[in-house]
Order: C-alpha cells, then structure tokens, then sequence
C-alpha cells in the first residue's frame, strides 16, 4: 500500500522514526535550531512526533552575535507559539571566557567558533544527543556521516570509526563524556526540504524570500550583505540589489543570491533551473580547501 | 514519484565511483561549481581526463589513497523517481560497509570488470546481497570498452555469475553491458552495442518495481515512545508512539500485546494529531487501546488475525561480525531489535561460511568480515520474524556491552 505513499511521506516517516529514536535512547536530548529553514522543518517533523505531547528535548539557538536580526525574531516567535523551552548561548561568552581570537579581517566569521559554544553548552547542560538539520547532499564530508554520528568527549568525528548503520536500527549507546549528533534530515536534499516546506505551509523567515538590500560584491563575485560586523573599504563595491539567502549562518560568511522569487513556488522554480549547489552558492568558509568541511567536523563542529 | 534505494558493490578497481559520477553527470545532478571543483582535481591526474570517481571520494584520505574508505549517500531524481545511493567499498576489510549499505538497499548493482570476470570478490559482494535480501539484483559488466566491446565476453561473463546466483537462490539477475567511463548503457544507450537489446541501467532504476510494504504482510508495530502529556485537559491521554512497522492496522482490530500475551482491541489510530480509520506500513503513527495495560518501549503489538511472530529467548541466525575483536562462545552482548533492547549471550557457532566457495565449516569464534549461523540465548524473549519473510521485524545488531560498538548484523532464522 506504499502507493498511497509519496516520496516526501516517506522522508517524513524516516524522521518521524529517528526523532522517536532519541526520545526513547536518551536522557537529556537536545535540537539545535538556528531559525533556518532546516531546523524550522526539524521542528514541524518534532510536533508529528510527539505531540499532543511536549517535546522531549529544548530547542538550543547557538547564537553567532552575526546572525540577521530578521531571523532572531522568527525564532523567538516560534518557540513561544510552540510553547517549548528554548536555550540560547552565545559565541560572544565563549570568547570572553575562554579567551579566543575572535574572527579577523574583512569578513570575520565566527562560524568555526560555534563549535567551541556548542561543546561549552553541551557541557553545560550534560547533553547527551543533540539533533541538527544537515543534510548527506551539503557536502561531500556529510555525504559520509551517519544519521546517528558518535562524538568523543572533544566533540571530533572520526570518519574511520564510525559505527555500522543498519536497517532502521539505530545504536546510541555512548560512555560518559560522549555525545551523539542525530540527523533525522540527512537524506533529504535542499529540493526535498523546499517541496515539504511548500506541502506543509511552513512559514519562514522573510530573508528566504526576494527582498531589496545593500550589498558588497566580494571578490569571488558573491553578494554579502552590509552589516555591522564587516569591514568596508573604499574600493568596495556597494550595490542595491534584488536577493535573497539560501541559507541563513552567519552573515559574515552567507552570501545571498539574486532572486525575484517572492513565493515558495518561485524558489522551487529557482532551484530546478539553478546550477550552483547550495553551499556552493552561499558560503565562504567551504572555499578554504576541499577538506574544509572535514576538517570543522573533526573539531567538534556540526 | 518514489524513492528507490540502492547500493553499488565492485572490487576495488571496477570503476564503481566512476559509475556513480557517470550517472550523477549524465542525469544532470551535478551543479556547476561542483563540476568546476571536478575539473580542478582532475587536472593533477597524469591523463587530464574528467574524473568522475572524484564526485563520490568525499574524504581526503581517500582522494590521497585513492579508496573509498565508508559508505557514501549520493541523490538525485529523474522526473520518475528519486535515487539514494549507498557507494560501498569494495576494499576487502570494509566489507562491513557493503552490509551496511544493503541493510536499506531495494536494489544492488554489482560491478565486474569485463577484462576479469567473476572474481572472488563478486562471490563475496553477490553472498551479501542474497544475505541480507536485497530484492532485486543487476549486474552490470563494466569497462566493454576495453574489452572491444565484444558481446561474447559479455554472455560468457553473464553464465559465469548465473552459476553463481544459482547457489545463492538468488531470484532475479538483470544483465547489463556498460562502459561508466565512456557512458555507454548507463544513461545513454550505446552505439557501440547495438547487439543489447535490454534497457540502460537507469531506464532500468526508474521502471523496476518496487514490490515491499505489501498490504498483505503480517500487521506489526513496535512502541518506540509512550506519549503522556499530563495535562489536566489530556489527563488521560496515553499515546504509543512508534512506526508501522508492515502490513496495516484498522480501528478496532484485536490485537495481542507481545512478548506479554495480552489481547485487547485498537481503540485508535493517530496519525499526526488526526484519528484515521487505518494505517499502513511504514508509516509513523500513535496507536490507542481499548485496556489499560502495562506496555513500554520495545513492545509490539500485532493482529490477531494474522500470522504471529515468534516469541523466543532462543535465537538462531546468520550474522556478518563486523568488529576486530573476535567473537566467541560465551561472549555477552546487547541485542537491538528495532526500539528493543535486550542482553544476548552466544551459545554456539553453528558453521562459518567461506565468502568465496560458499562452504560452511565449523568455527571457533569469528574475526571481522566472517559470516556465519549462531545460536544466541537472550535474557528476555524477543518477538520476531524469519528475516526471509519480513527484513522490518527479522534484523538485529548486536553491541560490544563497553565500548558500544555495532558489531555485527544479525538476520533471524
């Protein structure tokens, strides 16, 4: 009776699954949202999973001090429509107390940073699983990582040891100091995340959408929106333009793109006929070597 | 549209990566500044050519060695269907992988090199598929190219592996001449064998059919989590949360509540948030009785009316160990059984299988990669099905009690 069943029934099913999975194998669970589009899915996926329930974990916002205001509010929104706790931590804190080289030059990211707030909140709060929205099609270190991805007490990944994933079994047994990151979404692609947004009305952050703004044109030719924490120079190019972001990280290293999609529809039509991969498009910290990805993993990063 | 799952399994050499690459890149899958980062690597190969095993070695140890060292997910879509796609190693010690990747696989392409033929490795890779019942099977011969495309190398190559799949019980082979280096017969049909007749291999992906779920399967479902919300106004509400696990449900079937044994009627069925009259497999689902009985993570609950599973604390089944450490008679280990978990001791190697002759012999204990049939003793009855019959309900792992490793696949008698 699969028929009845479509391809996005059964990438929901899958997750539905693998949410359930943490409740029951976990003590102190927690999903990580950054109010992006593939963490505001995470949590639609939470509430067919557990409610009428609560959910059995908090939302944890590891805030970078970069992210656009635009998507700060939709997360406060959301988690006091949905009722549940939601814990913010911030890379600022960290750098303070742990006295870290905040990031530096044009365009500091502190992308790499986050992983250091997020081994402190972890910590913090004895985390033992934490659930995230990345995805196998981001990029080729993701494309090998398990749904349940075992961490050592630094929060590295070890790509050469990593447990056998079997059928839909999944082993979250960890000793003390390690956690599991958890990725119900892994098998979805960008297209497949748009088409269940668009299936199941979500709502979005308006940045997702075609908007006018400011922009400097970086050297790679990518649009980076003028904010507060990059530099300017004079021979800057300044332009006003059309965009919108396929991503929404940090806004020192998230390039928007140019876009006059104003609907879910149009960005569906955007990505059939688009020809640039997501992180491709978008971020600047991926372009540092071919390993880049890798190499944040195995520091602790999602 | 669906989904189809599958894994690809060669030696190491076969060109599996530049298969994969071939069809990522022919069906349009590859983005541009993917391609261009392609480009980019292929200009330190000696030949200069395009290489497209470059699109699945996602690792730098691997691109360094040249291997694929872990199972790779690749997607794409055609307008008919969307593919995952497991790459699994063909490097012999992480055969483990290639098992990983079946474990979810609805179809395997096996790879043989048309200037070798059926080699060791494709009794090993054809033993996994038929191990861990993958339901449909296509071997494709690659490299025609260098062969001259000769159609007889072709058939003798495909009678060769038909012994073979003989041994195995293995149903339905689909053979296909291709060159993934050139792109003959894999997305585009090949002007240099005009003397096949059959389909490409992705004609082939996007028309197969997809026959599991079927409504006629035994109804089993397993709780996964209790939902309570303790609210005064869902005072009552007691919720078993979990997936179909296959067959269907209908409110107000008789139901049994296993291993316990206690029958009782389903009063509903939730599926997100909405009462529906039935549901099928897989899909995700809150269930309701009629009684109040004591159940938990790790219950199942079955029809009445249908076939019942096994109920048992005597396991027999074949297992592929996956861990360094050997395994012994004697040893102690946890069994996962989907949301069950349960302590397992080994009580007899029963005969290890040789990979490559298919032989069974006795065995000591058991070393990574071996396949072989054990008995287990477990503390609390487990509630199953034979694994021929139903891959849902008949697959287990099995975890190292101190360090937690997975370490091994067990497929239930």
């Amino acid at each position: 009776m699969s028929k009845r069943f479509d391809y996005l029934d059964n990438l929901e099913a899958q997750a539905i699954h693998v949410l359930r999975e943490v409740a029951g194998q976990f003590e102190r669970p927690a999903l990580l949202f950054s109010g992006g589009k593939d963490s505001i899915t995470l949590v639609r996926l939470a509430e067919k999973a557990f409610r009428p329930g609560k959910f059995p974990f908090p939302l944890v916002h590891i805030d970078t001090g970069h992210n656009f205001p635009e998507v700060l509010e939709f997360r406060d929104r959301l988690a006091n429509q949905l009722g549940e706790k939601l814990i913010i931590r911030k890379v600022e804190d960290t750098i303070q107390r742990q006295g870290l080289q905040d990031g530096t030059g044009k365009y500091p990211t502190r992308n790499a940073l986050q992983a250091n707030t997020l081994l402190e909140t972890i910590e913090e709060f004895e985390f033992d699983a934490c659930i995230g929205g990345a995805r196998r099609d981001e990029e080729k270190a993701r494309a090998k990582e398990r749904i349940f991805s075992i961490r050592d007490e630094f929060g590295a990944w070890d790509p050469k040891r990593q447990r056998p994933e079997l059928w839909d079994i999944y082993n979250g047994a960890i000793r003390k100091g390690e956690n599991v990151r958890v990725f119900p979404i892994s098998n979805w692609t960008e297209l497949d995340v748009w088409n269940y947004i668009r299936r199941e009305q979500i709502e979005l952050p308006n940045i997702y959408f075609s908007h006018s703004r400011d922009c400097v044109v970086t050297p790679g030719g990518q649009l980076l929106a003028i904010t507060e924490h990059i530099r300017l120079d004079p021979e800057d190019e300044i332009t006003v333009r059309d965009v919108r972001f396929r991503t929404v990280g940090d806004a020192t290293c998230t390039a928007a793109v140019e876009s006059l999609a104003t609907t879910v529809d149009d960005i569906i039509q955007d990505i059939l006929t688009t020809k640039i991969s997501e992180r491709g498009a978008t971020r600047l910290d991926d372009r540092l070597s071919e390993a880049a990805m890798e190499d944040r993993k195995k520091n602790g990063y999602f | 549209m669906n989904i189809l799952k599958f894994i690809t399994a060669g030696s190491v050499d076969d060109g599996k990566s530049t298969l994969i690459g071939r069809l990522l890149y022919d069906s349009k899958a590859v983005s541009h500044d993917i391609l261009h980062t392609l480009e980019r690597q292929s200009r330190n190969k000696p030949d200069g050519e395009l290489d497209l095993s470059l699109l699945t070695d996602g690792l730098r140890a691997e691109r360094e060695q040249g291997i694929t060292i872990d199972v790779a997910y690749k997607y794409f879509n055609t307008p008919r269907r969307k593919f995952i796609i497991a790459d699994a190693p063909g490097h012999v010690q992480y055969t483990r992988n290639m098992v990983t990747g079946a474990s979810n696989a609805d179809l395997a392409i096996i790879l043989i090199d048309a200037r070798h033929g059926v080699v060791e490795q494709t009794h090993r890779h054809s033993l996994i598929a038929s191990l861990m019942g993958i339901p449909h099977l296509v071997v494709a011969v690659n490299k025609m190219d260098l062969v001259g495309y000769d159609e007889q190398t072709f058939y003798r190559i495909a009678a060769d592996y038909q012994k073979l799949a003989q041994k195995l019980d293995l149903q339905e082979v689909l053979f296909v001449p291709i060159s993934a280096y050139v792109g003959d017969n894999v997305v585009e049909r090949s002007q240099n064998m005009t003397w096949y007749e059959g389909p490409t291999l992705l004609a082939h992906l996007e028309t197969v059919e997809l026959s599991h779920d079927l409504p006629e399967d035994e109804a089993r479902f397993q709780v996964q989590y209790v939902i309570r919300p303790r609210t005064d106004d869902l005072h009552d509400y007691r919720g078993y949360a979990g997936t179909i696990r296959s067959g269907f449900f209908k409110k107000g079937d008789r139901v049994r509540v296993l291993p316990g044994g206690i029958e009782t009627t389903l009063k509903a069925i939730e599926v997100h948030q909405q009462e529906v009259e039935e549901a099928y497999a897989p899909q995700p689902v809150v269930l309701h009785l009629e009684d109040d009985i004591d159940i938990s993570r790790g219950d199942s609950i079955v029809r009445l009316e249908d076939a019942q599973p096994a109920v048992s604390q005597d396991l027999d089944l074949e297992i592929c160990w996956m861990s360094e450490r050997p395994l012994q008679v004697g040893d102690r280990y946890l069994l996962r059984h989907n949301a069950a978990t349960v302590k397992a001791i080994v009580k007899e190697i029963r005969h290890r299988t040789d990979v490559h002759t298919f032989v069974q012999q006795p065995a000591e204990g058991l070393a990574l990669n071996d396949i072989a049939q054990v008995r287990l003793r477990t503390a609390q009855p487990l509630v199953f099905d034979a694994y021929k019959k139903n891959r849902a309900t008949g697959g287990l792992i099995l975890i190292n009690e101190n360090t937690f490793d997975t370490v091994a696949a067990g497929m239930l008698h």
